[in-house]
């Protein structure tokens, strides 16, 4: 970046920054991060310890609770799937085409970031309900949209997509055309060329979307439990069966399968920084 | 731009077919369902809405929900700006695991959120006994509603910032700091300057989440009508009781919210871009 520190690159490692404010700007950020974040996290473990491994594998594993996982993780894993397909297309014609409403559109895919999720809850239902806009004429085909596990798909498929556009968009609009005018002048036809030249350099970026928008699908639950119908085996979330334990005061099953919840998403966050650091260091080099 | 090559481009009916399906996505996912909160929430008119609006409880939920927002949001933006200027300002061994840190809160549900507060400060929590025996409640009251949105809204404002001002470089505090400037100068003349753009973008998308995050403060509210409910709650609440238009009405607020919050964060992008961190948002 700046010349005068890449002249010095190695001097500059040892050293300490002249700059002022480490200490009190790490007191805050070390105070900060512990208090909010890593207490509560020691609390939650701690307390999952303390149900020794036989009540703990009990609350965690019965079959109510795997029902609960199968729909979270599988909703979360269709719904994304999904995004990932047409988070692409919305990326590629925000990027590559110029048309009336393209700000609009570009504006609106942030939509789900800045919704509350309760308010898309009921508006999704109101929607995708057999009375709705969409699920009245759906339901004449007897398909229902709402109060099944379709309508958990519609909810993380909703919460999904700006994750999957905004990591695809970047990468996109970055490519150069230099490798496709090749390939065009070497006689490719345009499908061949998206498939073998310009997919495997936004793949990766793909990849990520989807891991990031199935993360966030798999611990949804404001958009998810207004649609979802709540059906213990069949439409209730695995966070729907950690709040209705707590309302049973049944603390020990809220931890137990909150436990698993988080772990899970801890490693998918650990994949997702795994691999992008991967691609990183890929494209850098 | 755009290269006007026939053979790296799509031919105009494949240009047109695919346009049309992402505006038809965009419409079916995300256009319809907030269409549908303003068309539910003026149904009954607008003497009906006003009516659901200013009815105690929904303005009590208002109120706790500015009341948090207004808490919540300063706290987040100082220690995010700390923690940027520590992190990108200074070298020390574990800062990437400090900024690790800063994105779990992204990763984790907001109902696991709630219930980890729970388990410190509820009746049975690690601190229930000494806080029941001081006479503070944390767990179904405000302070509980607080802390539990300051989690979810944690990274926002320093995962702006740190990939901003790790771009920005340290020469210029480093030549403010030569010609004798104290430390709290250099930050307001010289950084703040350069981040104010990303600052607000960040403390934009702090409080969209503050005012509409719900599984968090759903559990560690207790639900109490007219004082610990906020409005999405509210709205859950209305809701359940199947009084629709309330709901809807109560729910039209927070939608607005949002397209104020996009329609600024729009202009932020098209004005300052350069100055906001570059993807992931």
């Amino acid at each position: 970046m700046a010349t005068a520190a890449v002249s010095l690159p190695g001097k500059r490692r040892g050293r300490h920054s002249p700059l002022p404010g480490l200490p009190l700007t790490l007191g805050i950020t070390v105070a900060w991060l512990s208090i909010l974040l890593l207490l509560p996290l020691v609390a939650l473990f701690a307390k999952s310890l303390t149900l020794g491994p036989g009540h703990f594998f009990e609350a965690a594993f019965s079959r109510r609770a795997i029902a609960s996982y199968e729909l979270s993780f599988g909703a979360a894993l269709v719904a994304a799937g999904v995004n990932a397909v047409f988070g692409l297309l919305v990326a590629w014609v925000l990027v590559r085409y110029r048309f009336p409403g393209r700000r609009l559109l570009g504006a609106l895919v942030d939509l789900p970031f800045a919704l509350p999720t309760a308010v898309a809850g009921i508006a999704l239902t109101a929607v995708y309900a057999d009375t709705g806009w969409v699920g009245k004429p759906v339901a004449a085909f007897g398909i229902k949209l709402a109060y099944n596990p379709i309508g958990v798909v519609i909810a993380l498929t909703f919460i999904g997509l700006p994750f999957v556009v905004r990591t695809v968009e970047p990468v996109l609009a970055d490519m150069g055309r230099g490798l496709e005018e090749a390939a065009a002048t070497l006689g490719a036809r345009r499908w061949t060329i998206f498939r073998r030249v310009i997919l495997p350099e936004i793949f990766p970026a793909i990849v990520t979307g989807f891991a990031l928008a199935f993360a966030r699908g798999v611990g949804e639950y404001g958009s998810v439990i207004f649609i979802a119908g709540n059906m213990p085996f069949k439409s209730e979330i695995a966070p729907l069966l950690i709040v209705t334990k707590l309302e049973e005061y049944d603390y020990a099953g809220a931890t137990a399968i909150a436990t698993v919840l988080l772990l899970a998403s801890l490693v998918l966050l650990l994949l997702i920084n795994l691999w992008q650091g991967r691609e990183l260091k890929r494209r850098s080099a | 731009m755009s290269a006007k090559n026939a053979a790296v481009t799509e031919s105009l009916l494949t240009k047109t077919i695919l346009i049309l399906v992402a505006v038809a996505y965009v419409a079916l996912i995300l256009v319809l369902p907030l269409a549908s909160v303003f068309s539910e929430a003026f149904r009954h008119g607008i003497a009906a809405f006003k009516a659901a609006i200013v009815e105690p409880d929904a303005l009590a939920a208002i109120q706790l929900t500015l009341t948090v927002a207004a808490i919540s949001v300063p706290i987040n933006m100082v220690c995010g700006l700390a923690a940027a200027w520590a992190v990108t300002k200074h070298d020390f061994r574990g800062k990437q695991l400090l900024i690790s840190l800063i994105d779990v809160p992204f990763s984790i549900s907001p109902v696991v959120a709630g219930l980890m507060y729970l388990l410190l400060f509820g009746a049975q929590g690690w601190f229930g006994e000494w806080l029941l025996a001081h006479d503070i409640r944390i767990a179904f009251a405000k302070p509980g509603i607080v802390l539990a949105t300051l989690i979810v809204t944690l990274p926002f404002v320093a995962r702006e910032l740190i990939p901003l001002m790790q771009a920005q470089g340290r020469e210029e505090e480093e030549a403010a700091l030569t010609l004798g400037a104290p430390g709290w100068r250099i930050f307001l003349w010289v950084t703040l300057p350069n981040i104010r753009w990303g600052l607000l973008y960040g403390v934009l998308l702090t409080n969209a989440r503050a005012m509409g995050e719900f599984g968090a403060v759903s559990v560690i509210s207790g639900h109490i009508r007219g004082e610990t409910n906020t409005m999405p709650l509210q709205v859950e609440v209305l809701y359940n009781e199947y009084n629709f238009a309330a709901a809807f009405a109560v729910a039209s607020l927070l939608a607005g919210l949002a397209l104020v919050t996009l329609v600024v964060k729009t202009l932020l992008e098209w004005r300052h871009g350069d100055q906001l961190a570059a993807a992931g948002h």
